[in-house]
């Protein structure tokens, strides 16, 4: 029993300490990613004895400035809740990989151990809960500043919040419907056999429109460029503007891991998540007839390194959609969201509701 | 309708061509790690302290005192170049050279690089080509006042 529940307990540690070090290094992707497709080199200063490593050490130097800077109150604003909104914000994003299988079940010494933190029955809506509660964050912050701006720009996010939190949801019904299912690990589990024989049974392939608007709309849901309606730091001003120090930096943390909760539930729910294609419990069994025996724990291993594999494709994904589109008008996002993804959301869960009726 | 498929249509080909930017360039960058030189490079950054992109010829840098043979300046502290100077920056306080032929010669030759505006007036301006702007040295930020009041007549 106890031993139960300190594997538990270390997979949680593990799988936040794993994220959270993504989220950080995640910052170092996005400037050398952004830098590359400008032509630039990217930070490349920060060293340790000389050691540069492409910058890699850039991050740690960021946080550590954010660690000494000012924690700073504005004295119009509500001390408690100022204090409890980038608390929020971080809570709801960084909770949701609780939930996200990333590997098989492995024996080890005698014990078959899950690797996820939580199988939960419903996880589907737990990360959907989770996502649309990261809106308290939003507009906490913004009533807390006492401030015309952050106020409006904290208003202007969660419409835009909660225009997508519906078409996400709807966009997840039709392959709910077809992995029938809506616990994560049961998800992962039935993406692992094969269409027409070749074609890995990946999410993506039976609902492609369902992908597109789920991933569009969690595109929204992480509030950057195309859709940083409630920021918009190059000139309008958001919620953020009354924070600073490390209270701002929270909020930035808990962007960087929503882009990541955003490629996990991608490659969860669309992309086999753990799976690998062909790869079987003993080892690959090829559609062209080949076949390569691999030990237990090599699977396992291949299956982890997949996930880690299509998360990081996923996070790669959203750092070049950041810095190819600029920003849609606020009317636009609107529209895209209410006239464009809903109806496509509908419209996909009618389309698989008749497939499914007429197999 | 066809409006939407148009936008579809460039959304990917933006895509496209900020994916291609990313891959060529890290295809570059990484050939320069393994020391293969190719003649577009990854970045059109310079590494600016280590690295430096050549000045042309005509530069306006630094000003500098042309020495004459014993190593003294050449200037003859006729002050055209203090008149000329739009910026009013160069002092100049003369004394009386030993060499009779040359007669002057600056006790004091000042360029105050606060105010200069580096139009190359002043060498223009120079009968006996004394003053220069032809160092090269373009990094002259301090954060000492008086480290800008350049003395010119000594090393």
């Amino acid at each position: 029993m106890l031993v139960d529940a300190l594997i538990v307990l270390a997979k949680a540690v593990l799988a936040l300490a794993w994220t959270l070090l993504l989220a950080l290094f995640l910052t170092w992707v996005e400037r050398k990613e952004s830098a590359v497709i400008q032509d630039r080199v990217g930070a490349n200063r920060a060293s340790v004895m000389g050691l540069r490593l492409f910058g890699l050490f850039q991050p740690l130097a960021d946080a550590i400035k954010m660690f000494f800077k000012e924690d700073f109150t504005p004295s119009f604003a509500q001390r408690a809740l100022h204090r409890l909104a980038p608390a929020l914000s971080f809570f709801f994003v960084s909770v949701t990989v609780v939930a996200v299988p990333f590997g098989d079940t492995v024996h080890l010494f005698g014990r078959a151990v899950p690797l996820q933190v939580v199988d939960l029955s419903a996880a589907v809506l737990f990360a959907l809960a989770m996502l649309s509660l990261g809106t308290y964050g939003i507009l906490v912050s913004g009533w807390a500043s006492a401030s015309r701006f952050a106020l409006i720009g904290s208003l202007r996010g969660a419409a835009q919040l909660i225009s997508y939190e519906a078409a996400l949801g709807l966009s997840l019904v039709g392959l709910v419907m077809v992995f029938p299912s809506l616990s994560l690990a049961r998800i992962v589990e039935a993406q692992g056999g094969l269409l027409f024989g070749f074609l890995p049974r990946w999410g993506v392939f039976l609902q492609p429109l369902g992908f597109a608007v789920f991933y569009i709309a969690g595109m929204a849901g992480t509030k950057r460029v195309p859709f940083d309606m409630p920021e918009g730091e190059s000139e309008i001003i958001g919620f953020y503007t009354e924070y600073g120090g490390l209270k701002f930096g929270l909020f930035m943390f808990a962007d960087f891991l929503e882009v990541i909760v955003l490629a996990v539930l991608s490659t969860t729910l669309f992309f086999g998540g753990w799976q690998v294609p062909w790869l079987g419990g003993e080892g690959f069994a090829f559609p062209w007839g080949g076949r390569l025996a691999l030990a237990p724990w090599a699977v396992s291993a291949l299956r982890v390194l997949a996930f880690n594999l299509k998360v990081l494709f996923f996070c790669w994904l959203q750092v070049l959609t950041r810095w190819t589109y600029p920003r849609f008008r606020y009317d636009q996002v609107m529209d895209l969201g209410w006239k464009v993804l809903v109806p496509l959301g509908v419209v996909n869960i009618l389309a698989t509701g008749l497939v499914l009726a007429a197999r | 309708m066809s409006g939407a498929w148009t936008a579809v249509k460039e959304i990917l080909r933006g895509t496209g061509i900020t994916a291609r930017h990313f891959f060529v360039n890290m295809g570059l960058h990484t050939l320069g790690l393994f020391g293969v030189r190719t003649k577009r490079r990854g970045a059109v950054t310079i590494q600016y302290p280590e690295v430096r992109k050549p000045l042309a010829p005509r530069h306006r840098s630094l000003h500098r005192l042309r020495p004459r043979g014993d190593g003294r300046p050449s200037c003859v502290a006729c002050m055209l170049c203090v008149t000329v100077c739009p910026a009013e920056c160069i002092t100049v306080e003369a004394a009386e050279d030993p060499d009779p032929e040359v007669q002057k010669a600056p006790a004091r030759f000042v360029v105050d690089l606060d105010r200069c505006c580096f139009c190359g007036f002043c060498v223009e301006a120079c009968p006996v080509d004394a003053i220069r702007m032809d160092t090269g040295e373009i990094r002259l930020a301090s954060t000492e006042r008086a480290d800008f009041a350049r003395r010119l007549d000594r090393p």
